[in-house]
């Protein structure tokens, strides 16, 4: 162990130190995102101004935009179906990556985080060569089905950890009490897994909904989601236009997060991450 | 008719036999102990019973019927678990109706069982609340319930006090032995505490690394331990080290001052034996053999005393609380009656046994 800082003894000193550390960390994180409001609403923002002149004109500017409008429909769309069908896929497989003890359990539970464990563009351009052969370039399921290469790790990992801390005496109670295996699963195992497979679906969806670089390899031109938008949008338009759609790119992710914040334990995150 | 019969019952886990041929029989109406130390296999054969563990051979019949193919959910027993036992998301109603809800019994009939059912386990007022509301011991008899409810032929129970404070522990297992005769419902219980099987049980199976030692009574558990691994287990026992000697018409046995004759016994000359005696088999006597008292512990209505005796060891002795012995002091001493184990054969040294100063429970 190392010896306290002489400072750490005085018990003032710590408190403000302790606060000011906070207070730096606060403004690093949430800095960036309050100067993208501003942005945001703002008209006009040129150097002698502190505080822009506040304005909707950029909001409605976006709004209006057909192409935008596309693109948001197209992430409502996408993102939800991926994450559904990456749900329906990995639970049954998390089920039995926590309960099973097959040969190359390990190897196989490893193998989800490969995906995440290269730079991806090398694997979304291999992807487009097979996806090519397969018809699936610009299509709506060729969009999805690289959203849902995103969701995978979140979707095995998390579940697995979450049945494996569901004691197995549960299911066996059940079992004893007439339930079949169906039955014990799906009124005992997940009910009691949900809000660890909540917290799973609300990451999938939103590693799904943030998917940029595959969906714009595989849907352009026609699948544009927003995140892909997004790059057209900050290369070709002034600065506020940009600000705005990263306020509508994240507000879903802010509002799921608002919403499933109680299921947001420690122990459910943690649990995702042992083998 | 036996209700539950275990026939060469073997499991292994790996190459570790954790249940080997374990055969039994369980009458109907009896509470059955299966005792012995953690990772005898005790558990093992109890989820064996429940369909939780598949024998790799031998067989579980049910009033005469084989039950080792059957799956848990559709065989007539029905277990309560060491932990873990209630669903979290469920009222304790819930959990306890919920096998009666799969076999679509209709509601009211339900709803009267379950009232039936709790009152009988003393909790009439809990249906409403979640198992985290209540406390171990009220969890522990939610889980009754619910095995209860579903009426099965035999009631399995699997160290479901080990949870529990001591107290709680004493009372609950009062409580489950009562309700067990009031039902007369065959039951196999597992504990690793002598003092609860000795306590609760009709009968008791030891286990000691897989292998089934002694089923018999508590009682004659006690008094006639039949390996060497029950009468260490069983209750305190003196255990000594002794050589054998051939005599003519039996065989005696020597350890250090000691002198035992064996009658009826043909042994080889000079092997090994081992004598064991009750500590309230032990007493004083003029014409004893001489030890130490090393120490007197006074356990409220008997005393414990510690003798040192010559090329033996430490002995233990329960004796009246009234005995004059002071720490120091020499004194002779005799075996009342003792058991003589060699090999696998047991013989069984001097008369009845005397009355005993304390009950077993209270000697470990």
């Amino acid at each position: 162990m190392t010896r306290a800082p002489w400072f750490w003894a005085v018990g003032a000193l710590r408190r403000v130190v302790g606060i000011g550390a906070l207070l730096a960390l606060a403004a690093f994180i949430l800095g960036p995102l309050a100067t993208l409001l501003v942005w945001a609403f703002a008209g006009t923002w040129l150097f002698p101004n502190l505080v822009p002149d506040f304005s909707l004109k950029w909001w409605v500017y976006v709004l209006s935009n057909a192409d935008v409008g596309k693109s948001i429909r197209m992430s409502f769309l996408s993102a939800p179906t991926a994450t559904l069908i990456s749900a329906v896929i990995c639970i049954p497989a998390a089920y039995a990556f926590a309960r099973l003890e097959f040969p190359g359990r390990r190897v196989l539970l490893l193998s989800f985080l490969s995906a995440n464990a290269f730079p991806k563009i090398g694997l979304y351009v291999s992807i487009a060569t097979l996806f090519y052969r397969l018809d699936l370039m610009d299509t709506f399921a060729g969009v999805v089905l690289i959203q849902i290469v995103n969701t995978l790790l979140f979707m095995i990992w998390i579940p697995t950890g979450t049945f494996r801390g569901i004691n197995v005496n549960l299911e066996e109670a059940a079992r004893d009490a007439g339930a079949g295996p169906l039955r014990t699963f799906f009124q005992i195992t997940l009910p009691i897994a949900l809000p660890g497979l909540i917290v799973a679906a609300l990451f999938a969806f939103i590693a799904a909904f943030d998917e940029a670089q595959g969906s714009l390899i595989v849907g352009t031109p026609n699948h544009i989601t927003m995140p892909v938008m997004m790059y057209a949008l900050v290369l070709g338009y002034p600065q506020p236009v940009g600000a705005v759609f990263s306020v509508l790119l994240s507000l879903p992710s802010v509002i799921l997060l608002l919403l499933a914040q109680r299921y947001l334990r420690a122990g459910y995150l943690a649990a995702g991450y042992s083998l | 008719m036996p209700r539950l019969v275990l026939e060469h019952l073997t499991k292994r886990f790996g190459t570790q036999a954790a249940v080997y041929d374990v055969t039994l029989d369980v009458r109907d109406g009896e509470l059955m102990c299966l005792l012995g130390p953690s990772g005898c296999g005790k558990t093992t054969t109890l989820r064996m019973i429940g369909g939780f563990t598949a024998p790799d051979s031998g067989d579980i019949q049910i009033d005469g019927r084989s039950v080792a193919a059957v799956p848990p959910e559709r065989r007539p027993t029905a277990m309560v678990f060491q932990r873990y036992n209630l669903w979290p998301h469920m009222t304790v109603e819930q959990n306890v109706s919920f096998g009666l809800r799969i076999r679509r019994i209709a509601r009211p009939e339900i709803e009267r069982k379950v009232q039936e059912v709790l009152a009988l386990v003393g909790l009439p007022q809990a249906s409403r609340k979640f198992p985290h509301q209540l406390s171990g011991g009220e969890q522990q008899r939610v889980a009754v319930a619910r095995a209860l409810i579903l009426e099965p032929q035999i009631l399995l129970l699997d160290e479901p006090f080990s949870n529990l404070d001591a107290r709680l522990r004493v009372r609950m297992r009062e409580e489950v032995k009562q309700l067990q005769r009031a039902i007369g419902i065959t039951t196999v219980f597992v504990t690793h505490d002598q003092e609860e099987a000795l306590t609760i049980a009709d009968r008791i199976a030891v286990m000691h690394q897989g292998v089934l030692q002694q089923v018999d009574t508590p009682t004659a558990l006690y008094a006639y331990p039949r390996t060497l691994f029950v009468a260490d287990f069983i209750g305190t026992m003196n255990l000594i080290a002794a050589r054998t000697h051939a005599e003519p018409g039996g065989a005696s046995l020597t350890a250090g001052p000691w002198n035992l004759a064996v009658p009826d016994r043909t042994w080889p000359d000079g092997s090994d034996a081992t004598i064991a005696v009750r500590p309230e088999d032990l007493f004083v006597a003029p014409d004893g053999v001489v030890v130490e008292v090393r120490r007197v512990v006074n356990l409220g209505h008997y005393l414990q005393v510690l003798l040192q005796c010559p090329e033996v060891g430490e002995l233990r002795m329960f004796t009246e609380k009234g005995a004059a012995l002071s720490e120091g002091q020499r004194v002779h001493v005799r075996f009342a009656r003792a058991l003589a184990f060699h090999g696998s054969d047991l013989a069984e040294i001097g008369g009845p046994m005397r009355p005993t100063v304390a009950s077993p429970a209270d000697r470990r």
